[in-house]
C-alpha cells in the first residue's frame, strides 16, 4: 500500500535528525516522488500542518509530484558546458524526445530535465543518463544514447 | 576542557602502526588505481574498472584493482595508476576497457610497463623510460596540502589514510594542545576561508569558542551549488577521512559536541563516502566518546538538503538543516551566538576545514610559508572549458593566472586564443585575456571584479559571446533566487529579461543603465550575497567587455555569431503544483 511504503521510508531514515525535509527526501528516495499522501504523513510524522510539508517540498527544485517515468535524461546547462556547445544538445534532446522543453514525454517514458551543473564540469557537455554520467556528450551522442536506452521506442518526436 | 597527554599519544600509536603494516601489504602486491569520482565516473571510469577487475579475475592474478577518487588530471580520465611491488606510480590516461586488457596482459601478466601508453610516473623506483609526472607543467607547479590524498588512497579506508599521515594532526591537539592552542595555531597559518567570503578562519573558532551554551555545532558547508565547481565533492570523493579529522579538530579548538557535513541529495558519491568514512571513524575511536582516550567527545553526521543554490549561504544552511526551506535569516543574530536550532554554531567550507590536519600536524607557520601576502596557503581550482587540460589543481596562492591557465591547464585549444575567464562561481566575474597578468590571491581578485569565490575558474576562447556567456550566468541566479527578497527575486528576474533582450538583438540604448540602477537596488536591499552580488557577472562582464554588449545593442550584432534567439533553460522555477495534481487528489481521497 502507498501510504504503507511511504510511512516506512519516513520512519527508516538512518540519520538521528529527521526533519521535514529529511523525510521528504526520504519519501524521493523511496517513490522517485512526492505522491500527496506523503505531504499528509510526512506533516504528521514530523508535527507538522499539510502547508508547512507543501511550503517545503514545492521550494527545491528536486521533488517532483507525479510518478517518475522509466527514464530520466538530465542535461546540464551551467556555464562550462554552455560554453562547450550544452544548448547544442539540449536542443537535441529536446527534438529526440518531441519536447518543447523540460518534462515528461507525452507517451509517459522519459523525463527531461535541465541540471545547473552535474559536477564533472571537466568533461563538459555533460548529460545523465539514468543516473549514468555521460561527459564530452555531443548531440550525436545524445542521440545514440537515448535510442540505447530506449530499445524499441520511438519518441513522439523522431522521425526513424 | 583540557585533556590528559598520553592516551591519544598511544591511542594515536597503535593506529598507526596497524595502519603501516596494512600500507606495506597493500603495496606488496601490484595495485591498480583507477580514478572513480564524478569526473570519472563521466568519462566512463566504470567500463574501464570493470574491464580491470574481469581481466585481473580470469587471469587468476594476486592483483588488487582499488576505486579511488580524483588526482585532478581530469583531461587524462579515465585516469589508471598501476605500480608493481618496488616500483613508481605508473600513470595511464584516456584508458578504455580495451587498453585495460593490454595494460593487464602487459603490466600484471607480464611485469612490463608500456611507456607508449604511459603519462607519467610518479614516486621513488625505475621508470622504465617514462617521463616523471612531477617533471610536467601541470605537476610541478602544484603543491597539493588538502588534496594530497585524493587519487591515493580508497576513501573511507582508514588504514590507507592514517598511513600516509592521517589522524597525526588531531592526535598531537589532543595530546598537549588546549583548544586555545589549536585556534592559535589557525591563526598562525593565515588560513582564510574557503567558501567565498575569506574571513580569517582561526577568528571564526574563537568566536564559537567564546560563545555562551553547553551545545555548539560545526557545520560543513558541502552544497558547492557553484556551477563550474566540484572541488569539494572531489575531496568527499576522494578522501572523506581528511574532511572528518579537520572537522574534529575544528570541534575540539571551538568546544564543540556535533558537526553536520551538509551535502546535496543526489551526490550519492560523496554522500556514501562521507557515511562509510563516518562509520570507520567511529569503530576506531576517532569519533564518538573520549576520541583515542581523551576527555573531548565529539561526533559527525551528514545532513541532506534538496536542489536549491541558496541552501550554501551560511544561514539559509541552517534552515535547511532545521528541515525549512532554505532562506537566509538576517544577522545578527550571528550564527556563532545563535545559529542551527538557536545553538552557537561555526560554517565551514569543506576545503577550509580539510587543511586542518596537515596545518595541526606541520604547524600553523610551515602553511603560512606558503602563499602570498595575505592569501596563504593554497587554491583550489577546477579549471574548465576551453583549456587543453581541464581538471582539479591545487596550487600555491601568489602565482599569476597565466601560470593556471597557460601553464598548468595549457591554454586553449590549437587555433583559438583564451578571451576571458569566468571565476568564483555565478556571482563571481567575468574577466579578459588581460586579466592573465594577474596574481592569484583573495585581493587582487577582489579588486579585479571577480572573486575566488569556490575556486572554479572556466575559460572561454574566440570563439565565445561574453554577452552570451552572461545571459546563461544571470539565468542560474533568476532561477536560484530563494524568493525572500525582493530586490533579489524582481531584480534577477528584470536583469535576464534586459539580458535576454540585448541577446535578441532587442536592446535599447538605455539599457546598461537600467541594469545598472537594478543592481544597485539588489545589492543595497537584499539579505543573502546572493542578491548582493547577483549583479556581479553583469557589472564584470560590461566592465571587460562593453564593446560586445554596445555591439548587441547598436549594430544589433553578436560578434562571435553565438547568441541564439531561443536560448534553452530549466521552465521550473520553484515548481508549483498542476492542475492534474488537484484532480489527482481529488480521485485520491474518494
Ligand atoms: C548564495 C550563496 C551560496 C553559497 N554557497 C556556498 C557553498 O555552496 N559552499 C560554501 O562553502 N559556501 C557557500 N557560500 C558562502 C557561505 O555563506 C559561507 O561564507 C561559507 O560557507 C563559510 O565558510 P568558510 O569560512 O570556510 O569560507 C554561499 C554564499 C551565498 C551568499
Ligand atoms: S557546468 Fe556542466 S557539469 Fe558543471
Amino acid at each position: 500500500m502507498l501510504r504503507e511504503r511511504v510511512r516506512k521510508a519516513i520512519t527508516s531514515q538512518p540519520q538521528p535528525v529527521v526533519t521535514v525535509l529529511s523525510s521528504l527526501l526520504a519519501v524521493e528516495d523511496e517513490m522517485g516522488y512526492i505522491p500527496p499522501e506523503a505531504v499528509e504523513e510526512v506533516a504528521e510524522h514530523t508535527q507538522s500542518t499539510v502547508n508547512d510539508v507543501w511550503a517545503v517540498a514545492s521550494f527545491y527544485t528536486n521533488f517532483r509530484f507525479t510518478s517518475p517515468m522509466e527514464r530520466v535524461v538530465e542535461v546540464c546547462w551551467g556555464p562550462t558546458c554552455h560554453l562547450m556547445g550544452a544548448q547544442e544538445v539540449m536542443r537535441c534532446a529536446q527534438e529526440l524526445l518531441g519536447m518543447q522543453g523540460e518534462g515528461d514525454t507525452s507517451d509517459g517514458k522519459v523525463t527531461l530535465k535541465y541540471n545547473t551543473c552535474l559536477g564533472a564540469c571537466s568533461q563538459a557537455p555533460v548529460v545523465m543518463a539514468d543516473h549514468k554520467l555521460v561527459g564530452r556528450c555531443t548531440p550525436e551522442r545524445l542521440a545514440a544514447l537515448l535510442r540505447a536506452e530506449r530499445t524499441g521506442y520511438h519518441a513522439p518526436g523522431a522521425h526513424s | 576542557m583540557t585533556t590528559t597527554g598520553s592516551a591519544p599519544a598511544s591511542a594515536y600509536e597503535s593506529l598507526r602502526e596497524r595502519a603501516q603494516a596494512h600500507w606495506a601489504a597493500l603495496e606488496s602486491r601490484p595495485l591498480v588505481r583507477v580514478g572513480m569520482d564524478a569526473t570519472g565516473r563521466a568519462a566512463g571510469g566504470l567500463d574501464v574498472v570493470a574491464s580491470f577487475r574481469t581481466e585481473v579475475a580470469s587471469h587468476g592474478l594476486q592483483a588488487t584493482v582499488s576505486e579511488v577518487g580524483c588526482l585532478g588530471l581530469c583531461f587524462a580520465e579515465p585516469l589508471v595508476d598501476i605500480k608493481l611491488p618496488g616500483g613508481p606510480r605508473v600513470f595511464y590516461g584516456n584508458v578504455t576497457p580495451a587498453i585495460a586488457r593490454e595494460l593487464v596482459e602487459s603490466c600484471l601478466v607480464k611485469g612490463v610497463h608500456r611507456p607508449d601508453l604511459a603519462l607519467g610516473t610518479l614516486g621513488e623506483g625505475p621508470a622504465h623510460g617514462i617521463p616523471r609526472l612531477e617533471d610536467q607543467p601541470y605537476w610541478k607547479l602544484q603543491v597539493r596540502v588538502a588534496t594530497r590524498l585524493c587519487g591515493t588512497v580508497q576513501p573511507a579506508d582508514l588504514n590507507q589514510y592514517v598511513a600516509n599521515g592521517g589522524y597525526a594532526g588531531l592526535a598531537k591537539a589532543l595530546a598537549g594542545m588546549t583548544p586555545k592552542a589549536v585556534q592559535d595555531e589557525m591563526t598562525k597559518s593565515g588560513m582564510r576561508g574557503r567558501g567565498g567570503a575569506a574571513f580569517p578562519t582561526g577568528t571564526k573558532w574563537s568566536f564559537l569558542a567564546g560563545a555562551r551554551g553547553a551545545v555548539k555545532y560545526v557545520l560543513v558547508n558541502c552544497e558547492e551549488g557553484d556551477p563550474g565547481a566540484f572541488n569539494d565533492k572531489g575531496i568527499l570523493e576522494g578522501d572523506p577521512l581528511t574532511l572528518l579529522e579537520g572537522t574534529t579538530i575544528c570541534g575540539f579548538a571551538t568546544g564543540a559536541v556535533q558537526g553536520y557535513v551538509f551535502i546535496r541529495h543526489g551526490n550519492d558519491g560523496p554522500i556514501e563516502k562521507t557515511r562509510a568514512a563516518i562509520v570507520e571513524a567511529r569503530k576506531a575511536g576517532l569519533l564518538g566518546k573520549n576520541i583515542m582516550g581523551s576527555s573531548f567527545s565529539f561526533d559527525i553526521d551528514v545532513a541532506l538538503t534538496g536542489e536549491s543554490y541558496v541552501s550554501g549561504e551560511e544561514t539559509a544552511l541552517m534552515e535547511a538543516i532545521e528541515g525549512k526551506r532554505s532562506m537566509p535569516r538576517a544577522r545578527p543574530p550571528f550564527p556563532a551566538n545563535v545559529g542551527l536550532w538557536g545553538k552557537p554554531s561555526n560554517i565551514n567550507n569543506v576545503k577550509t576545514l580539510a587543511y586542518a590536519p596537515e596545518i595541526m600536524r606541520n604547524g600553523g607557520e610551515w602553511f603560512a610559508t606558503i602563499g602570498f601576502e595575505r592569501s596563504k596557503g593554497t587554491a583550489i581550482l577546477c579549471l574548465t572549458g576551453a583549456v587543453k587540460r581541464p581538471g582539479m589543481y591545487e596550487v600555491p596562492f601568489g602565482l599569476k593566472l597565466r601560470d593556471v591557465v597557460d601553464g598548468i591547464a595549457g591554454g586553449s585549444p590549437e587555433g583559438s586564443k583564451v578571451k576571458l575567464l569566468q571565476t568564483g562561481g555565478p556571482l563571481g566575474g567575468v574577466l579578459d585575456a588581460r586579466s592573465l597578468d594577474l596574481t592569484l590571491d583573495f585581493e587582487t581578485m577582489a579588486r579585479a571584479g571577480a572573486i575566488m569565490g569556490s575556486g572554479g575558474i572556466i575559460v572561454g576562447d574566440d570563439r565565445v559571446c561574453a554577452v552570451d556567456l552572461t545571459r546563461n550566468l544571470v539565468a542560474f541566479c533568476q532561477f536560484e533566487s530563494c524568493g525572500k527578497c525582493f530586490p533579489c527575486r524582481l531584480g534577477m528576474t528584470n536583469l535576464l529579461e534586459t539580458v535576454e533582450r540585448i541577446c535578441q538583438m532587442q536592446g535599447q540604448a538605455q539599457d546598461l543603465d537600467l541594469m545598472r540602477s537594478i543592481g544597485t537596488t539588489m545589492q543595497a536591499g537584499s539579505l543573502c550575497g546572493h542578491g548582493q552580488l547577483g549583479f556581479n557577472p553583469i557589472s564584470s562582464a560590461i566592465r571587460f567587455f562593453e564593446a560586445d554588449f554596445r555591439s548587441h545593442i547598436v549594430d544589433r550584432r553578436c560578434p562571435t555569431g553565438s547568441c541564439t534567439a531561443v536560448f534553452l533553460k530549466p521552465t521550473r522555477t520553484r515548481p508549483v503544483a498542476t492542475s492534474e495534481w488537484y484532480a489527482k487528489r481529488e480521485y485520491a481521497k474518494t
